[in-house]
């Protein structure tokens, strides 16, 4: 079989897991956070933590509730990074450097994951698995939660209770993250990923040098880290690495972890709002633009332009044998269309566009799917924004599901998405006043698409790198680290704030001026405000990165 | 006492954070460490480890090695890997890409060898080259120069980026350059420490007389992204086949033999792409025909 025959194979198995777990996956999902009953494990928790499980909470209360936990989150995550050297399992690494500690910190309760560290020269054992591997869970369970309680703003009418941000929390971390992750860590290690909490094993190879073979929880932390979009690998070399990612099919169960959740939630918008066919359409809009995405990077990178993927026959450097170059695309478009961003393959050597492909893909702002929670949000947000276009467009108050999208919920949903370009645009500009982006491993358009790709990748929440990008200096920690904090916590903020507006309506009922949205008209409009707002966002900054290089 | 409630939030919060921290941070790991310990995952979840005949271990069947002698030269009667990029190369403590990227095609040349770099054009045209000569092939590329470097000129235009051109730089060749003159300009060699770029060259990769399908494989000149990829292409070995069956004393066939029992096919006929454990391979080799 040729390798573009079996690179469409690849991916239509991806799509056939993807829908049947569509169903399955979201109406688990579904019973989930809309279930009453709590189960004794759970009332215990909540016993634990002083809450009181059937008391719901106003957007303000659950929005402060939440950034308490992250708040709470970064200050423990940060002494545990600084103090691992005092603690067990250390394998001998001091304690993490304060700008460092506070980049990670902030980067792992953000649900980012984006590493200037190396894993098996930094991290213990101990931090990796308490420490950073607590925050893969409850981050993505935050996520979720955020998604939930909009959608509870769109379904309920005239209250100012949108749910129990701690009951959400547990819910979704132990009936849906923690068993997965343990059903994948299993099929993980029988594909031979390290589940060990050996400091590592020394052999004298055949050529008579020394090898230390490296141990670790990898296989634990590995489910996490795709199933909740998080992406931060245990190596360096993240889900490239042998012992995270042994074969071609854990690569294929990889990537089906990384999209299967924010794929499946589209379903638990349709049924919390009483209509399945609103949950198609949100999918349906997913998956036009993750298919184009797709299909696209793997065209690029088949094509290998540039000078070296032509000196070389192939876009081979930096992508593992085993997975190739259609299945390496792959899962690069997938990791940067979810929040994920681990990689098993290096961006930084793909073709010009097929390495613009990620750096588009996140500043569509993750929404085809997204990350867990995230990507529903987010793609629900556009929703706002489309039917308010469309009202322009015939002079009608526009209003989705029955709420009416007024003043209030538009300014909502414009901060919203100014929230991130700012981000990415003001971080670049800065990087590049003041020199900081010398610390750039390639020279000219590629050098400025380094920097580019880091603060989309961190204003976005992903995660994954141009990776010759040296960041551990203070100013890009520090940098970085506000990109990320600002590019999770306001967009959170000003998504509870509508659900908040959404959920005291009363809904007006439909009149022959309703737009349906449910239609392909409504999903047609709904991908190309999508792309349009980015294309009028970021064509200036990607003609002066991955366009020039691609084209000149 | 009633704490205030904000602080009650952070207070529970805080708890909150213990509780999960307890669950999925330390009971969850240390079971599926436990579950790890089951008789068929147990070989797995420690690394997948193999030895030698005489028992000793000598590595993962996973984790791709060097099969070169101290001076870093490749040892012949072994099959060689891919180039890597973790650390002196094949080092699992430190992981690596090389991350350069596609134009990555000048040099830094300088005479004291801490300063110099060599661009990913050059690297591969090196490899190229290297591996020609070790499996006595033709390891000529488009773009690259037949001495291994990158075949790239600086070509300077009067008046920037059009006009007559006025001087022409082989930026990576302090010696006799690859091409004696460019649309009737005769080429300087490159001075060490000149940046040409910034001088106002426009780099202008020549393709030259390579075929477009060169004789060693791209897995062969490229480092993979993990730098411990433990297969090579079915290519690769093949074009190593005969080297090792002359320096193992053995025939062709049976080389090639080996070689189709220690790749891995695709999984389920579709999934990546097919390769051959080297480290397996030369295991195999050191127990059938040992030196």
């Amino acid at each position: 079989m040729s390798s573009t025959a079996a690179g469409v194979l690849f991916l239509l198995s991806l799509v056939a897991a993807l829908a049947v777990a569509y169903r399955f996956v979201g109406d688990y999902l579904y019973r989930v956070v809309t279930g009453t009953t709590h189960s004794r494990v759970e009332l215990a928790i909540y016993r634990l933590v002083g809450v009181n499980p059937r008391g719901e909470q106003s957007w303000g209360v659950y929005a402060r509730s939440l950034l308490a936990f992250s708040a709470v989150g970064i200050l423990f995550l940060y002494a545990f990074l600084r103090l691992q050297d005092l603690l067990p399992l250390s394998l001998g690494f001091p304690g993490v450097m304060t700008h460092g500690a506070w980049n990670t910190a902030v980067s792992f309760v953000t649900n980012t994951n984006w590493q200037w560290y190396s894993g098996e020269s930094t991290m213990g054992h101990l931090v990796q698995m308490a420490g950073l591997a607590v925050q893969n869970f409850v981050s993505a369970a935050v996520g979720i939660a955020v998604a939930v309680a909009l959608v509870r703003g769109f379904a309920r009418k005239r209250t100012d209770q949108l749910g129990n941000f701690w009951v959400d929390l547990t819910r979704i971390t132990l009936r849906v993250l923690l068993p997965i992750s343990v059903i994948a860590a299993v099929v993980l290690i029988a594909g031979g990923v390290v589940q060990n909490l050996s400091g590592g094993t020394d052999v004298t190879t055949l050529g008579g040098a020394v090898q230390h073979i490296t141990g670790g929880p990898v296989a634990s932390q590995e489910a996490i880290k795709d199933l909740g979009t998080n992406g931060g690998g245990f190596y360096n070399a993240n889900s490239a690495h042998p012992f995270e990612n042994p074969t071609s099919w854990t690569n294929w169960f990889e990537i089906v972890l990384l999209l299967v959740i924010p794929f499946s939630l589209p379903r638990v918008f349709g049924r919390m709002v009483g209509q399945n066919r609103q949950g198609y359409a949100i999918l349906a809009a997913m998956a036009v633009i993750a298919l184009a995405s797709i299909s696209l990077t793997i065209g690029f990178e088949s094509a290998h332009g540039g000078t070296v993927p032509q000196a070389v026959g192939a876009a081979l450097e930096g992508k593992e044998t085993r997975f190739g170059v259609p299945n390496s695309a792959t899962f690069a478009a997938a990791t940067t269309l979810t929040s994920t961003g681990s990689v098993d393959s290096f961006h930084d050597s793909y073709t010009a566009l097929g390495g613009m492909m990620p750096i588009i893909n996140m500043l569509l702002g993750e929404v085809a799917p997204g990350g867990v929670g995230a990507g529903l949000y987010g793609m629900l947000v556009l929703a706002v924004v489309t039917v308010f276009v469309a009202g322009l467009m015939v002079g009608r108050t526009p209003e989705y599901l029955g709420k009416k999208i007024g003043t209030r919920e538009i300014k909502f949903a414009s901060l919203y998405f100014l929230t991130t370009p700012a981000l990415v645009l003001i971080g670049t500009a800065t990087a590049m006043a003041t020199k900081n982006h010398e610390t750039a491993l390639n020279v000219g358009p590629h050098g400025f698409s380094e920097v580019v790709y880091a603060f989309a990748s961190a204003s976005n929440n992903n995660g994954s790198a141009f990776a010759g990008l040296t960041v551990n200096t203070a100013w890009w920690d520090t940098a970085l680290g506000i990109a990320m904090l600002l590019g999770r916590f306001v967009p959170i903020i000003l998504v509870l704030g509508l659900a908040g507006s959404l959920a005291r309506q009363q809904p007006v009922p439909e009149s022959a001026g309703t737009l349906p949205t449910h239609r392909p008209l409504f999903v047609g409009m709904l991908v190309g405000v999508t792309v349009i707002l980015v294309a009028l966002t970021f064509l200036p900054v990607l003609a002066l990165g991955p366009l020039a290089e691609g084209l000149s | 006492m009633r704490l205030p409630s904000w602080l009650a939030q952070h207070v529970a919060a805080l708890r909150a954070l213990l509780v999960f921290t307890v669950l999925v941070g330390l009971a969850y790991p240390l079971i599926m460490v436990a579950v790890a310990q089951l008789p068929g995952l147990d070989d797995r979840a420690e690394g997948s480890l193999v030895s030698n005949a005489a028992g000793e271990r000598v590595g993962s069947r996973l984790i791709g090695q060097a099969f070169v002698d101290r001076d870093g030269n490749p040892i012949r009667w072994y099959f060689q890997s891919r180039p890597s990029a973790a650390g002196d190369g094949y080092d699992p403590t430190a992981t690596s890409a090389s991350n350069l990227g596609p134009e990555s095609v000048v040099d830094t040349l300088s005479d004291n060898p801490d300063d110099a770099s060599s661009s990913l054009l050059t690297q591969v045209c090196a490899r190229s080259r290297a591996v020609g000569e070790l499996e006595g092939v033709d390891g000529r590329r488009p773009y690259c120069t037949d001495d291994g470097v990158g075949a790239v000129l600086a070509v300077f235009y009067r008046d920037g980026l059009t006009g007559p051109i006025t001087r022409v730089v082989s930026v990576n060749q302090t010696g006799t350059p690859f091409l004696a003159s460019y649309e009737g300009v005769p080429v300087e060699s490159a001075q060490p420490g000149v940046d040409y770029v910034a001088e106002g060259g426009v780099i202008t990769p020549i393709r030259g007389g390579a075929p477009t399908k060169p004789t060693v494989p791209s897995d062969a000149v490229t480092a993979s992204g993990s730098g411990l990829d433990p297969h090579i292409s079915v290519a690769y070995a093949e074009l190593q086949a005969p080297r090792i069956a002359r320096e193992r004393g053995t025939d062709l066939a049976t080389v090639q033999r080996l070689i189709t029992h220690y790749t891995d096919d695709r999984a389920l006929g579709f999934l990546g792409e097919p390769g051959v454990n080297v480290l397996e391979l030369n295991l195999a080799l050191d127990r059938d025909f040992p030196r």
